[in-house]
């Protein structure tokens, strides 16, 4: 993979061939990823995905463009490619306007981050998933290698963002749509932690077996493990949380920022980048600070602002980046032992998993999605039935709200399996959540 | 601008082409092998509240190395052309082979063949300046901008370009040149805390084509009507809540036979490799040939011959000439949407669809042009059909679940039918139902007139995760006894 000497030597290279009142604003994002597909246990799909992409922004004054290139790793090539770019900008740049709103930092630091790659040959992870799926139906994915991000200024600016990390997002199926999902990432695998999670995936399987109950539509209690509650923010973090969509009424927040709609006391949410696993610095050089509260004590405090934004709406960046989209949210845990969360539960939905979120009405926060993999019928604490998937239909401020009754005193790091364009480095710390009356509609 | 292989053969210093050096890299002593080189160029524009946003260009090109030996299966993406970059992804692809040889599922090699094709373009994307396409834009956002209550707006003009080559080590040879042109507008009205969007067709107004497709949308003439409607959007009621007909535009239907017919007749959901991420299908291998998908009524084609959609192509990623097919006819179910390798492993008819969303990426089952065939009622034909009912515009929220079965759906906009006619303005109009039913409640197709050629850009699937674009056309359409309902604000 392209380390940080080459990046900083093809921006060098570029930097000295700007002319004038030039400045050249380089980022890069790149992985080697070794993928394995796994259905019914065995290998679908496996390879590896090596690749680089220099973002190149060639700013003179308030005029700017940008523009986004592929690397090859062969330095003659590349340096090729980045020469016949900064000629498609300087060109492109002449015809446009001004940009009132350009804003990049002139006065960065740098930094240096690349941590150990411990994360196992891809042959002996494959002997533990396949030793651990035996003659099960397991489908999944296994994800490993490094990732880094980039970002130079011809101003002298250098920061490097390196980490390599395994991520096994996999399911257990014991019949149609009856399954157990689970997942395992880290920097180092450990046969225990993974002997654990495929454990508590085998005593879901078993409960499982019991035959599954249809329930009417209608309010439930209901406990939304971590995984649940990490689909449902992760709705609430597409344009909920940036400046740009709540100064233009666009926040699936809106009765919080111009009402007086209000969460739970017990409700704290963050951005809270020092303890993810994503580069503390953007795309304009700006470095994201520890954290930034989005909502304390149930009330909405801050949002995230791209410096494009800051100029826009006249305000200070914290780091965002232009989607103003959170990377490491975080919900602080409460005061309710997590270990108890079935015997609080009583009799209700235990929900494994939320899927396919979507907003039925976005002003109002109201949200729509489907119970999916392990969910059960709870009854004195002790599962009773798996139930067969159901349609929930409800707002922020009803679960999240008036309705939640209490989060669990543990938060529960899931690390992004996702895989879009490059491999994600987002991710969640999120607590159970145990809610009364759940909508369900279908 | 010279594409960046022109710009990797310069830089490599070698006279051969760079289709030489790929099929000199192709290794001879596995069953078979693949590269598949993708070349990208596209450019973004945007004016957001009339201020022109960051423009945005991309050039991207690598290859994916596919080698099949003894059962086993390796893939290897690079983007570094050079001699020995080739060889390190070659290695790397038979190594991932070699380790599947005893612990993979078996997959033979599909057969490929040889030929092009190129997206129909009548004026070059470049044979309107660059100044122009701004002009266009701005002139767009100022009449999206025309009410104080307007406080969001964006115009956008995207474009792609797109050249895949494809060689085997059998000899096939596929070459095929796309151009596609992504067109948006969106206007957001705001009156205290309720808020009303209205976009031009969600991003749907899109195919290949060159600048003739923007005349061909009605691109410059839309502004004004999104913006309009979102501003009628504000005082209009809510969604009545009830059991009704519900007649949907084509640019709602797309979205329809997205999700709860192309989506669950994909064969890989059939055979289980998207469990853990995009579902599995309440579809299954032993109702082709005889399940009632729906009505009588109900005609859906695989077509990625309709010139100009989104999804059209010569051959998908393995090779496979793509050729027009019904799925469904009169309402039974005749095939699925599988390629070569998916229909070899279930032993299902499917078409030419497997497809790669880029070079890093490998193929896996995907739509493609997907359309319902049209009936032989008139739009007003419809109308007048309808006693008590909604007509519903352009999706806005989609969600169902993992066996593509129980949906829930929202539009833009809405408007009531009462006693044959269209009526009120309704705003925040959702509906709901299960698959396996609401197909069967169709009961009014729209004819010629009422179709349109649309298509989804962002269809996302697979692991690891592709986002690719799928086409859909369809007529209006009429459903019955559809459970229908507002919002609660």
């Amino acid at each position: 993979m392209i380390d940080s000497t080459y990046f900083n030597e093809l921006s060098d290279g570029a930097k000295k061939s700007l002319t004038g009142e030039e400045v050249l604003l380089s980022t890069f994002k790149g992985e080697s990823t070794d993928f394995m597909r796994f259905n019914n246990g065995d290998v679908r799909q496996a390879g590896t995905v090596t690749q680089g992409t220099m973002d190149l922004q060639l700013i003179a004054g308030r005029r700017h463009g940008s523009s986004s290139v592929t690397l090859s790793g062969d330095a003659e090539t590349d340096r090729h490619r980045v020469r016949q770019m900064l000629s498609v900008l300087r060109e492109q740049r002449s015809r446009l306007p001004e940009d009132p709103y350009l804003l990049f930092n002139t006065e960065g630091s740098s930094s240096f981050f690349v941590g150990d790659d411990t994360t196992p040959a891809p042959e002996d992870a494959l002997g533990h998933i396949q030793t651990a799926a035996g003659n099960r139906d397991l489908v999944g994915i296994y994800t490993a290698g490094s990732t880094a991000t980039g970002f130079a200024s011809s101003l002298g600016q250098q920061n490097w963002f390196q980490t390599s990390t395994f991520n096994f997002d996999w399911t257990f199926y014991l019949r149609a749509d009856k399954a157990a999902k689970n997942g395992y990432a880290g920097l180092t695998w450990d046969d225990d932690v993974f002997a654990d999670k495929v454990n508590w995936s085998l005593r879901q399987l078993e409960a499982l077996k019991r035959p599954a109950i249809d329930l009417d539509p209608g309010a439930y209690r209901s406990y939304l493990t971590p995984s649940a509650m990490q689909e449902f923010l992760d709705l609430i973090s597409w344009g909920g949380f940036g400046l740009e969509s709540h100064r233009t009424k666009q926040t699936s927040l809106l009765h919080m920022v111009d009402g007086d709609a209000t969460l739970d006391a017990s409700v704290t949410i963050s951005e809270d980048t020092a303890n993810g696993v994503a580069a503390n610095f953007q795309e304009q050089g700006f470095m994201r600070p520890d954290e930034v509260v989005l909502i304390d004590a149930g009330a909405y405090k801050d949002t995230l602002v791209s410096p494009r934004s800051a100029m826009e709406f006249d305000a200070e960046t914290n780091g965002a980046s232009s989607s103003e989209s959170p990377l490491s949210l975080a919900v602080a845990p409460g005061d309710a032992e997590t270990a108890t969360a079935m015997e609080r539960l009583g009799a209700g939905l235990f929900v494994g998993n939320l899927w396919y979120t979507n907003f039925s009405d976005r002003p109002a926060c109201r949200v729509t999605g489907m119970t999916r993999f392990a969910t059960f019928w709870v009854q004195d604490g002790e599962i009773v039935a798996p139930v067969n998937v159901l349609r929930f239909d409800d707002t922020i401020y009803n679960l999240l709200g008036a309705n939640l009754e209490a989060l669990d005193d543990t938060a529960e790091i899931v690390l992004d399996a996702g895989s879009y364009e490059n491999r994600s480095n987002s991710s969640f710390r999120v607590p159970g959540a145990l809610v009364n009356n759940m909508r369900f509609t279908l | 601008m010279q594409s960046i292989l022109e710009t990797a053969a310069q830089a490599a210093g070698t006279t051969a082409t760079l289709e030489d050096r790929l099929r000199q890299a192709l290794p001879t002593d596995v069953d078979e092998a693949s590269i598949r080189l993708w070349d990208e160029q596209s450019e973004s524009l945007s004016v957001r509240q009339g201020q022109l946003e960051p423009v945005t260009n991309q050039f991207d090109a690598g290859v994916m190395v596919t080698v099949w030996h003894n059962g086993g299966l390796g893939y290897a993406a690079t983007a570094d052309l050079t001699d020995a970059g080739l060889r390190n992804a070659v290695d790397r692809a038979r190594h991932w082979a070699e380790v599947t040889v005893d612990t993979g599922v078996r997959v033979e090699a599909p057969t490929a063949q040889s030929g092009n094709y190129a997206s129909p373009v009548a004026v070059e994307w470049d044979e309107m300046p660059l100044n122009d396409r701004l002009d266009l834009l701005h002139r767009q956002s100022a009449l999206l901008s025309v009410d104080p209550r307007i406080v969001a707006s964006h115009a956008g003009l995207s474009r792609r370009n797109v050249d895949s080559l494809l060689l085997t080590s059998s000899g096939a040879r596929v070459e095929q040149q796309f151009r596609f042109v992504y067109p948006s507008l969106s206007a957001t009205a705001a009156e205290g805390t309720q808020v009303q969007t209205r976009t031009f067709g969600r991003n749907s107004y899109c195919g290949q084509g060159g600048v003739e497709l923007l005349g061909h949308y009605g691109f410059g003439d839309a502004a004004s009507l999104v913006a309009e409607q979102a501003l009628d959007l504000l005082s209009a009621p809510n969604c009545p809540t009830g059991t009704m007909d519900v007649l949907l535009a084509p640019d709602q239907m797309i979205l329809q036979i997205h999700e709860s017919i192309g989506h669950p007749l994909e064969l890989d959901r059939m055979l289980g490799d998207e469990r853990n991420y995009a579902g599995t299908s309440f579809v299954t291998s032993d109702m082709f040939g005889s399940y009632q998908y729906g009505s009588e009524l109900l005609n859906v084609t695989f077509d990625p011959t309709v010139s100009g959609q989104l999804a059209s192509y010569g051959f998908d990623d393995e090779g496979t000439p793509a050729q027009r097919q019904h799925l469904i006819e009169n309402g039974v179910l005749k095939r699925g949407l599988g390629g070569a390798t998916s229909q070899r492993r279930s032993g299902v008819d499917g078409v030419a669809n497997s497809r790669a969303c880029s070079w890093n990426r490998p193929p896996i089952d995907r739509m493609a042009n997907l359309n319902i065939e049209p009936g032989d009622q008139s739009f007003a034909d419809l109308v007048a059909s309808v006693e008590r009912g909604v007509y519903l515009e352009t999706n806005n929220s989609w969600s169902i679940d993992d066996s593509r079965n129980k949906f829930q759906f929202s539009c833009e906009y809405g408007r009531l039918i009462e006693d044959g006619e269209l009526t009120t303005v309704i705003r925040n109009p959702s509906y709901r139902g299960v698959s396996a039913n609401f197909w069967r409640n169709l009961k009014g197709v729209g004819n010629a007139d009422t179709w349109k050629v649309m298509g989804t850009p962002n269809c996302g699937k697979g692991e690891l995760n592709q986002m690719i674009g799928t086409g859909h056309a369809s007529p209006t359409c009429l459903f019955g006894d559809i459970s229908v309902f507002g919002a609660q604000s």
